[in-house]
């Protein structure tokens, strides 16, 4: 990439040796910047710094507009990402993905598509879009992510974006290529033709770019997971430059998340360059009229209240209200007692569907979510969700006779199990993958000291994966007092332990800290809002751990004493002998029934290997026990057992082959089977490119019954579910005829 | 060994009801509980009228139940049951067997009923406490030390031991000395001396010094143990004799006095038992030097800090405030230096057999 102060540079500069300009010399040099041309110089306020962060960039902006776009006409997003080495500048072609300096990134959606004639201008002309004129909860905002990135792949390789679109009910689909004239902002088309598309609707973007393959903190992996974390009802397949088969991140829920509310401004967000232009653009004929229309929480009583301590006329003309007289009115409005906006424009991912995206790519045995209610700043309504995901394996009870150290327990763990279930078995993948990574994890841990929380943000359900420390976020999660809830931190740091903390702010402008939108500015209504939210969690959390310490505690005491009891039952039968006797067997019994008495009784069991309901303290929760999930586990999520035997590969692909679609899927490899592939389930997801929108999946409030389906986990969540299709819900009517592999 | 003597307490009785506490616990359902004096010097008192060390009433709740507790009452009946077996079968051993006969590995676990015999030593006290039977009287005995030679005749184990004809070495004074296995048979002795040390005792036995002043000799080879003081007890509780005490001139060996006369602290509870409160102190007294023309220069030792502070701990317990003791006490400080009993061979060989005690017996020299 090359580097930025290699432009050439056009504003004026200063030196002292260079004889003083005039002001004509200078007017001379003044002349308009054209945006492109402006972002071309500052392309690290969008996220295109180096080549590797300009590759995740690209996928981001594509993926959020897919997002966007499904979503807002109704339909539950199947996307595909796919990453390609490309050939380098002289014609090579690299033979790692490592070495590689040019990548072809293509995305394609289920979506609606984009009409013929404004393709151009979505994909070339910076600042285009349908999202910077309302306020409403969306992931893109100012229409500059996905032109920005084509404009990239420009500057960098030479080459244009290509676009496939296809409309509902057309029948040819369009194939574009478009640039940007940078100076301009204009887009050139060019090459136009249409070509027959096998599926109903969608479209398809194919960058070629300049960037770095890597994996890692900010990859691409990553950001999908996280990405379908925070968006359960979708689901991704992922062609990486490394692997020949796709890495499948399931849809976790069948419904899509409530459509938004477009609000207009609250007089407290707006600044005065906005409200100048307002009164510029407004088709109200008098102030009042324009103040009730433009503002919410503004009725026409308020309107005429404000103009009066304003001092203007409310019949006035707003475009004659400038200068002074629009100060006034904005200081005024700054300083009339006003209602909060309404909070229903802001669409929650929804507690449930946070725990269904947790469970689906966390490993972990607790999960639990919150969604606080919706709450202001700076006039604009915003509502925080988090989440935790923890992995109990690692705690123990700080108690001496806790059992041994976690390394031994794991491995104990899987020796127990591999002999339960028969020596024939070798141990599953899944399972010699968790032993890798507790190995792993504990050799980190002697070498950098403890593992820390990970935090992962998101901002209207798009993935924040840098600068995390400027993160409003992190603050919160640092701040708030883990110890509290039996975790151990250091002072301002996050807390240590297998735990993932989520956290998601919605609202219809996420104030980010910079352009490039990678943490979240620090205002204190948000941070608070955070910091309450994640103590709520971690309150459920200190209840979970608490429990199981106790637990624990009390079970390693009755395990003790359950030892001695045989002796000491014995040495009594010993010293009863010819004075009086004793039923050695009965006392044992009895001694044994006093143990369990004093060490909790059957509580401890149940806590330990709770079957019911988790208590009712811990709403929201999934608890992971040995003989299967608890809490508030969706249905889909009840009839999943605990990690079943994957029988042996060649056993798997004959099951797999009795489903209907199996054979189109790629071939998927053990645990990574989608459920499609779920014996009884005609339909698969993944293979279900094109539900017919509206009838496929209801906008609709996150009830609290979302269906949440258990497929197939991912190899990399960890997880291994069995019977996933049991969970599929009946008003998933995929098409199932769609092919991902012949869309490349 | 025999059967149990007439009037011999029952020992498998007392045991019995310790597992009668398991047992009545278990059918109540709750937690069996072990009442355990304490051991410790804050439950020691001075019985004035009695003379000796008492211990206290003060007592621990031993809980089976209890995390801290669990193991040690596992342990404390596992020694019960091996004491009951002992009992049984008539046999005796040392501690050291009875570690090994409760040490065993718990089934289901990686954990042993004793990993070390100090967790058995401790045990075997609580039980001596809390079944009050002393050790003795649970078949156990620790190593034998001490020696007696002198004017009697006695059964040990069946056989006959003449004390006039034991040799250079004398009687191996046992560990255990209950009736059941020593018995007094004739005794010509007018008071019993027992002397601190081993080589001491064997230069007056060498001179037959039990012969010319009919007594008996013994030495339980410094601080005597359970055996020896047990003895001592019986000596002067059945046979009405009169015992002295001869010592070193130091504060170690005013204690021996002590322990041998009130009890000890740490066997406060076997007071009662071997405590000889009629016991006088005989020598080495800290006017001696001087009453007998000892050379101080070649024959005293310095007192050292430990010897001092010792000395005035001792000068602070209840049973050494006597105006004698104190004077006793602070003459041995003024003087600044402590003697051994072998001092006086400075003088002559035999000055201790035909001058020092003699005369010490004779003026009725003794502290009390």
């Amino acid at each position: 990439m090359p580097s930025r102060n290699a432009a050439p540079e056009a504003a004026p500069r200063r030196r002292p040796e260079v004889k003083k300009a005039t002001a004509h010399e200078m007017a001379a040099r003044q002349r308009d910047i054209s945006v492109a041309e402006f972002f071309q110089k500052n392309r690290h306020l969008l996220g295109f710094d180096n080549p590797r962060k300009a590759l995740l960039t690209t996928v981001k902006e594509a993926v959020d507009n897919s997002l966007d776009a499904c979503e807002e006409a109704g339909i539950l997003p199947d996307i595909t990402v796919k990453i390609e080495v490309a050939r380098s500048g002289d014609g090579s072609l690299p033979t790692t993905p490592a070495q590689a300096e040019r990548f072809i990134v293509t995305v394609q959606d289920n979506g609606p598509g984009i009409v013929k004639k404004n393709i151009g201008k979505v994909f070339a002309k910076l600042l285009y879009g349908s999202k910077f004129h309302r306020l409403r909860m969306s992931r893109g905002q100012q229409g500059i992510g996905i032109s920005a990135a084509g404009m990239y792949g420009q500057l960098t390789t030479g080459k244009p974006t290509k676009v496939i679109s296809k409309i509902e009910k057309e029948d040819q689909a369009h194939v574009f290529e478009v640039s940007i004239d940078t100076k301009k902002n204009e887009p050139v088309e060019h090459e136009t033709k249409s070509i027959s598309w096998d599926r109903e609707h969608g479209t398809s973007v194919s960058i070629e770019l300049e960037g770095r393959y890597q994996k890692g903190k900010g990859s691409v992996d990553e950001y999908l997971e996280l990405t379908s974390i925070a968006n359960p009802h979708a689901s991704f397949a992922y062609h990486s430059p490394e692997t020949a088969e796709p890495k499948k991140y399931p849809r976790g829920v069948e419904v899509l998340p409530a459509a938004p509310r477009e609000i207009k401004p609250h007089p407290y967000g707006i600044e005065l360059g906005m409200l100048l232009k307002m009164l510029q653009d407004t088709k109200s004929h008098w102030l009042s009229g324009f103040l009730s229309s433009e503002f919410v929480r503004v009725s026409s009583a308020v309107a005429d209240e404000i103009c009066k301590n304003a001092k203007l006329s409310p019949r006035a003309r707003p475009r004659d209200v400038m200068g002074k007289d629009a100060e006034v009115l904005y200081k005024t409005l700054q300083t009339t007692k006003l209602m909060s906006p309404p909070t229903d424009c802001i669409s929650p991912i929804g507690e449930k569907a946070i725990l269904a995206g947790l469970y689906k790519e966390i490993d972990g045995d607790f999960y639990t979510a919150v969604t606080r209610p919706p709450s202001v700043y700076r006039g604009n309504p915003f509502v925080i969700e988090a989440g935790i995901a923890f992995g109990n394996k690692g705690f123990l009870p700080k108690d001496g006779d806790a059992p041994p150290e976690p390394a031994a327990n794991g491995e104990l763990a899987l020796e127990e199990e591999g002999e339960k279930s028969g020596s024939k078995r070798a141990l599953t993948l899944a399972e010699l993958r968790k032993a890798a990574r507790l190995k792993e994890k504990l050799a980190k841990e002697e070498e950098r000291g403890p593992e820390l929380a990970r935090l992962i943000r998101f901002a209207n359900r798009v993935p924040l994966v840098y600068q995390q420390t400027a993160c409003a976020t992190y603050k919160a999660a640092t701040e708030v007092g883990w110890r509290k809830y039996g975790l151990t931190q250091s002072r301002g740091s996050l807390p240590q332990g297998s735990l993932c903390i989520f956290v998601h702010m919605g609202s219809v402008w996420v104030p980010f800290t910079s352009e490039s939108k990678e943490a979240i500015a620090d205002y204190d209504e948000i941070r608070k809002e955070i910091r309450l939210a994640l103590q709520e969690c971690g309150r459920k959390l200190g209840i979970h751990l608490n429990r199981i310490a106790r637990a624990k505690y009390e079970m390693s005491r009755r395990d003790k004493f359950g030892l001695y009891i045989k002796e000491v039952a014995e040495a009594c039968g010993k010293l009863k002998v010819k004075y009086g006797n004793v039923n050695v067997e009965k006392l044992k019994k009895q001694l044994q029934a006093v143990a369990e008495k004093v060490t909790g009784g059957e509580e401890t069991e149940a806590d330990l290997n709770r079957k019911e309901n988790a208590p009712s303290e811990l709403a929201n929760t999934i608890i992971v026990t040995e003989k299967g999930l608890e809490g508030a586990v969706p249905e889909g999520l009840l009839n999943t057992k605990p990690i079943p035997v994957s029988p042996p590969d060649g056993a798997h692909q004959a099951e797999a082959g009795s489903g209907e679609d199996a054979a189109d899927e790629a071939p998927a490899k053990g645990d990574e089977k989608e459920k499609g592939k779920a014996k009884g389930k005609a339909k698969g997801s993944a293979s279900a490119q094109a539900a017919p929108p509206a009838k496929a999946a209801k906008t609709a409030p996150v009830p609290d019954d979302i269906p949440i389906y258990s497929g197939g986990k991912q190899v990399s969540g960890k997880k291994v579910k069995g019977n996933a299709g049991a969970a599929l819900q009946p008003q998933k009517k995929g098409k199932g005829k769609g092919n991902q592999k012949e869309l490349f | 060994m025999v059967a149990k003597k007439k009037g011999k307490r029952d020992l498998p009785a007392a045991l019995a009801k310790m597992a009668d506490e398991v047992i009545g616990s278990a059918n109540k359902g709750k937690t069996p509980t072990l009442d355990i004096p304490v051991r410790s010097l804050a439950n020691v008192r001075f019985n004035e009228q009695k003379r000796y060390i008492e211990m206290g009433s003060a007592k621990q709740e031993r809980e089976f139940f209890n995390v801290n507790m669990a193991k040690k009452f596992m342990q404390t009946m596992c020694v019960a049951a091996a004491c009951r077996q002992l009992e049984d079968e008539g046999k005796t051993t040392s501690i050291r067997d009875l570690f090994y006969m409760i040490k065993h590995r718990i089934d289901g676990s990686n954990e042993n009923t004793v990993d070390d015999q100090s967790e058995s030593d401790a045990v075997i006290e609580d039980l001596e406490v809390t079944a009050q039977f002393i050790r003795e009287e649970l078949n156990l005995f620790a190593e034998n030390k001490g020696a007696l030679a002198g004017e009697i005749t006695l059964v040990d184990s069946g056989d006959t031991i003449d004390g006039r004809a034991v040799g250079s070495g004398g009687w191996a004074i046992p560990s255990i000395v209950e009736e059941d296995v020593i018995q007094f048979k004739k005794c010509t002795a007018n008071f019993v001396l027992l002397i601190e040390k081993g080589a001491v005792w064997h230069r007056l036995n060498q001179d037959k010094f039990w012969r010319k002043h009919k007594c008996i000799i013994l030495h339980g080879g410094g601080q005597p143990p359970r055996g020896v003081r047990r003895l001592c007890y019986r000596f002067v509780n059945e046979l009405k004799l009169p015992l002295y005490v001869y010592v070193d001139n130091d504060p170690w060996g005013y204690y021996i006095y002590s322990v041998v006369k009130q009890g000890s602290i740490n066997l406060a509870f076997e007071s009662q038992r071997m405590a000889v409160p009629s016991a006088r102190f005989i020598g080495l007294s800290s006017f001696d030097p001087e009453k007998f023309g000892l050379d101080k220069k070649s024959t005293a030792i310095g007192l050292d800090e430990g010897d001092i502070r010792r000395a005035k701990e001792i000068l602070a317990y209840p049973w050494f405030q006597s105006k004698e003791w104190q004077k006793e006490i602070h003459n041995m400080l003024a003087n600044g230096a402590k003697f051994e009993l072998e001092a006086l061979t400075n003088k002559s060989i035999s000055f201790v057999t035909e001058e020092y005690l003699p005369r010490k017996i004779k003026e009725k020299d003794f502290l009390d």
